[in-house]
C-alpha cells in the first residue's frame, strides 16, 4: 500500500514538473524556420552552436539560448539573420563583439586583461606540482632522520626504566 | 615559523575579506559592462522622430556636446530617473531620447505627464539602434561630443551625484 503510494507520488511529481517545464522550454527558444531554407539543417547547427556559445549581456551567467530577456531575443534575431546570410564565424563574432565587447565571448582572446584568466590554470598547475615535489623531499628527508635498530633498542631500554 | 603556520588562516581570512568588502561598495556593480563603443562614433542610423514623425538620421544630432538617454515606458529605472532629466534640462544640458523598444503612444503621454527633458527624440521601435549602441537594458546614457564620439556611458539611473561627480566635468570640457 505505501509503495504503491510512494510511486504514485513519483509519477506524479514528474509528470508536473515535466508540463511546467515546458512552457518555459517553448519561451526559450523562438520561431526560426530553417526547414523552408536551402542547407537548412546545417544553418540550424551553427545558430544553434552560436546561441550556445555567446553569452547574454544582461543575464551574465547564461548564454543566449538560455536567456528570455528581450535583449537575448534580439541577438537571436540577429545572429539568424546573419546565419541565413551565410556570414563567416569571424563577421558574426565581431558584430557582437563590437557591440558588447568581448564580455559577450565565452572563449575571450589572450590580451593584458585576461592574461591572468588564462595563465592561471599552467600558474597553479606549476605551484601544485612544485608543492608535490618539495613535499616528497620533505618527507624522504624525514624517513632518512628515523633511528637506527640500535638508537631504537636504547630508546626502548630509557622508556622501560623511566616509564 | 610554527607560529607563523598558526596565524596563516587569520592572515588569509583577512586578505579574502578584505577583498569581498571592497566588492560590496556602492561604486562596484558586478552588471556593468565596459561599452566596446567609447571613442567610436554614435553608429549610423536611420529613424522615426517620436514627435514629428519624420525620418531622422545621425546628421540630425546636436552639433555640440550632448547626453543621449536610452529610454522606455516599461522600464521602471527611467520613471526614478526621469525628474532629474528635467531638472538637467532646466540647467541647460542638452539630451537626445532614445525611445527603446517601445509603443508609440505610450511613449507620448509618458512625455507629457512626466514632461519632456529632449531636444529631440529618436524612436527605436525594433530596438536595431539600441542593439548598434550595445545596449543591454534601459536606461543607459552616453556622453557624445559634437563629432559625434562617445566618450562615456552609464548603465542605470543617471542621478545628481553621478553627474556631478562625474557627467558633468566631462561634459563641460567637451562644450570648451
Amino acid at each position: 500500500m505505501l509503495h504503491s503510494l510512494r510511486s504514485f507520488v513519483m509519477v506524479l511529481s514528474f509528470l508536473i514538473t515535466g508540463f511546467c517545464s515546458i512552457p518555459l522550454f517553448a519561451e526559450a527558444i523562438d520561431v526560426h524556420d530553417f526547414t523552408q531554407l536551402k542547407q537548412g539543417a546545417e544553418k540550424e547547427m551553427r545558430y544553434r552552436r552560436f546561441i550556445d556559445e555567446l553569452r547574454c549581456p544582461k543575464c551574465q551567467n547564461q548564454n543566449l539560448s538560455g536567456s528570455n530577456s528581450p535583449i537575448a531575443q534580439d541577438l537571436r534575431r540577429e545572429l539568424f539573420r546573419m546565419v541565413i546570410a551565410e556570414q563567416s564565424d569571424d563577421e558574426i563574432k565581431g558584430f557582437m563583439v563590437k557591440r558588447y565587447g568581448n564580455f559577450v565571448l565565452y572563449e575571450p582572446p589572450v590580451d593584458k586583461n585576461t592574461l591572468i584568466l588564462w595563465s592561471a590554470p599552467v600558474v597553479m598547475l606549476c605551484m601544485g606540482v612544485c608543492f608535490a615535489l618539495w613535499f616528497k623531499r620533505h618527507q624522504r628527508l624525514q624517513d632518512a632522520e628515523k633511528l637506527s635498530p640500535s638508537e631504537l633498542k636504547a630508546l626502548e631500554q630509557v622508556l622501560h626504566k623511566y616509564g | 615559523m610554527q607560529r607563523f603556520k598558526l596565524f596563516l588562516p587569520l592572515i588569509i581570512f583577512v586578505i579574502l575579506g578584505a577583498v569581498f568588502y571592497t566588492m560590496l561598495s556602492d561604486d562596484y556593480n558586478p552588471q556593468d559592462l565596459p561599452s566596446a563603443l567609447l571613442g567610436q562614433s554614435v553608429p549610423n542610423f536611420t529613424l522615426i522622430d517620436l514627435h514629428t514623425d519624420t525620418v531622422v538620421t545621425e546628421k540630425n544630432l546636436p552639433q555640440q556636446a550632448y547626453l543621449l538617454n536610452v529610454w522606455a515606458t516599461w522600464c521602471i529605472s527611467c520613471r526614478v530617473e526621469h525628474p532629474f532629466l528635467n531638472q538637467l534640462k532646466r540647467d541647460g544640458v542638452i539630451i537626445v531620447g532614445l525611445d527603446y523598444k517601445d509603443e508609440k503612444n505610450k511613449a507620448l503621454q509618458w512625455l507629457k505627464d512626466l514632461h519632456d527633458p529632449y531636444t529631440m527624440v529618436l524612436f527605436d521601435e525594433q530596438g536595431k539602434m539600441g542593439l548598434d549602441l550595445g545596449v543591454y537594458g534601459a536606461p543607459e546614457t552616453f556622453l557624445v561630443d559634437k563629432d559625434g564620439l562617445i566618450h562615456y556611458k552609464h548603465v542605470g539611473v543617471v542621478d545628481e551625484k553621478l553627474w556631478l561627480t562625474t557627467l558633468k566635468p566631462l561634459y563641460d570640457s567637451l562644450n570648451h
